[in-house]
């Protein structure tokens, strides 16, 4: 059994509207250290909820119904972050969990530097860090993510759509979280930008030890990257396997239809049938 | 048969202050009805400029398409005719069809604009097209696109181009907005009218497995210049060309994942 990083236990997401909508049903899911988690399915499915829904970002009118969130920090505590006050969870997201957002290529400001904008990120959570070990920082941060140190003083829209999420993973990986979550972190890019950000991601992954939660609708793109996949719908899991159960010998019906809506690059020609 | 040929084409932009941009550089290729041609290639490749070209949204700086061996008409009634041959259907369905107009609206505006059919017959020709697109005419005829699912919205997009009766389609990405389990549904009703009708598609994707699945053709376009051309398993399977090896590489693979054993960074797992 290897070492669990966050658990998730009976946990439902209601949108109170009317009628209600149940986004998310009954999840129970635990996330191992150093795993990458593929969460795949379909708009609507819940996918991106229940990945808000872990870090408590939902807004009215979702509800938290039931459940809990545990996450088990590297140093031994077990934190319930369903039990944390508003500070706390200041304090808590980010560091312990930071995110990638959909689109997260438009999630910086236009009329500030990227520089300013990852120092902002050691200003709120490491506020004894003087202004020259931010700058480090965030020159550190801009060389790992392979985007040069240089570019500090470079605009967003100085960039290109693949160094801009870079610089979104940087800003992610800043206080080195024990779990990323990503939320169609390569959905807007080309193919061969999309291969190089992954690979990134990968040997982040390796290098640092770090667990990764990835939302996709892109199935045969988690197949290669992630350990285990949840498979999504309706608000439920109908399915959780490693990638190559899932390749080889799927279980639930959906997760066959979901195989089979993609066709295949090389081989036979015709659909992946299950 | 009629074809439509892409001859010479070379467009160049002006761009304020930063000189020219090259767009389309010496691109040829040609058309025929019956037939799909998958056009892919990484964005600014100039895909969509090929599009803008056929549709006289923009006018080449060199060279010519010719329809049926005739150059097209840059503006009046000829030009209109052309545009009844050749028609578009958008990457989003959700923009592309407007909030305040039913589905009823939507098919029987070109068909009056164009007199595909008389007047009397109007309605009779909008159900028949929405039920060509699989859609049941009583269920949605009346409604309005935000009523529809992302699927149904691109069915309707479909029937409107089809409306005038077109020889030729060019589709833009038409599923890459909608959910992955509709988007073989709504290629496989593409392909199915190209060859129930006869209708030339070319088919504009960075999807290079629909690309291989759906066309008989496959061209690749690198920086407005056509790198490969040739059928569609040659060039996924067989590409000759570096950058045409690269983008196969880099697209998702689980087949080769798997049968390799290496992981994504080319290391044992």
């Amino acid at each position: 059994m290897r070492d669990a990083l966050l658990s998730i236990n009976d946990f439902s997401v209601v949108y109170d509207v009317d009628p209600p909508v149940p986004a998310v049903k009954n999840v129970s899911l635990e996330i191992h250290r150093g795993e990458i988690l593929g969460l795949a399915g379909e708009s609507g499915c819940g996918k991106t909820t229940l990945a808000y829904g872990v870090q408590r970002l939902l807004k009215a009118p979702a509800v938290i119904t039931s459940g809990s969130v545990t996450f088990h920090d590297a140093d031994g505590d077990d934190v319930d972050i369903n039990s944390l006050d508003v500070e706390q969870m200041r304090r808590f997201r980010w560091d312990k969990i930071s995110m990638v957002f959909q689109g997260a290529m438009n999630a910086l400001t236009p009329v500030a530097t990227i520089g300013s904008q990852l120092e902002d990120v050691f200003h709120v959570h490491r506020p004894t860090m003087t202004k020259a070990e931010r700058r480090a920082a965030v020159i550190d941060l801009l060389e790992i993510v392979k985007v040069g140190g240089a570019r500090i003083r470079s605009f967003p829209h100085e960039l290109s759509g693949g160094m801009r999420q870079r610089v979104m993973i940087a800003m992610a990986l800043a206080l080195r979280p024990q779990l990323m979550v990503m939320d169609e972190p390569t959905t807007a890019l080309d193919v061969l930008v999309q291969r190089e950000i992954l690979r990134q991601i990968s040997e982040l992954r390796h290098e640092f030890g770090f667990s990764v939660i990835f939302i996709t609708h892109d199935l045969p793109l988690l197949l290669e990257i992630s350990d285990r996949i949840a498979i999504m719908r309706e608000g439920e899991i109908v399915e959780l396997a490693t990638a190559e159960q899932i390749w080889t010998n799927p279980q639930d019906e959906y997760t066959k239809t979901l195989l089979s809506s993609f066709p295949r690059l090389t081989g036979e020609k015709g659909m992946v049938a299950r | 048969m009629t074809v439509l040929e892409f001859d010479a084409v070379t467009k160049i932009y002006n761009v304020r202050g930063a000189g020219q941009l090259k767009a389309l550089d010496d691109v040829s290729f040609t058309l025929s009805a019956s037939q799909t041609i998958g056009l892919v290639g990484q964005s600014g490749s100039g895909k969509s400029t090929i599009a803008k070209i056929l549709t006289q949204l923009e006018v080449p700086t060199t060279g010519e398409v010719r329809l049926g061996g005739q150059p097209i008409p840059r503006r009046g009634k000829g030009l209109r005719t052309y545009r009844q041959q050749l028609r578009m259907v958008f990457q989003d369905p959700f923009a592309s069809l407007n909030p305040y107009h039913s589905i009823r609206y939507h098919i029987a505006r070109p068909l009056r604009l164009d007199n595909v059919v008389p007047k009397s017959e109007t309605d009779a020709e909008v159900r028949r097209l929405l039920e060509r697109v699989r859609l049941s005419p009583d269920a949605v005829i009346d409604r309005r696109p935000h009523e529809l699912s992302g699927g149904q919205r691109q069915r309707v997009a479909i029937a409107r181009a089809l409306a005038s009766r077109p020889k030729f389609l060019v589709a833009d990405e038409p599923v890459s907005m909608l959910d992955v389990s509709i988007r073989l549904g709504v290629l496989s009703l593409l392909s199915d009218l190209q060859r129930e009708q006869e209708l030339g598609v070319l088919y504009i994707t960075h999807d290079l497995a629909t690309a291989r699945h759906f066309s008989d053709e496959i061209i690749v376009l690198n920086q407005g210049r056509i790198v490969e051309h040739g059928t569609a398993d040659d060039v996924i399977l067989r590409p000759t060309n570096r950058y045409t090896q690269a983008l196969r590489a880099a697209s998702p693979d689980p087949e080769k994942h798997f049968a390799s054993g290496a992981d994504i960074l080319g290391g044992a797992r």
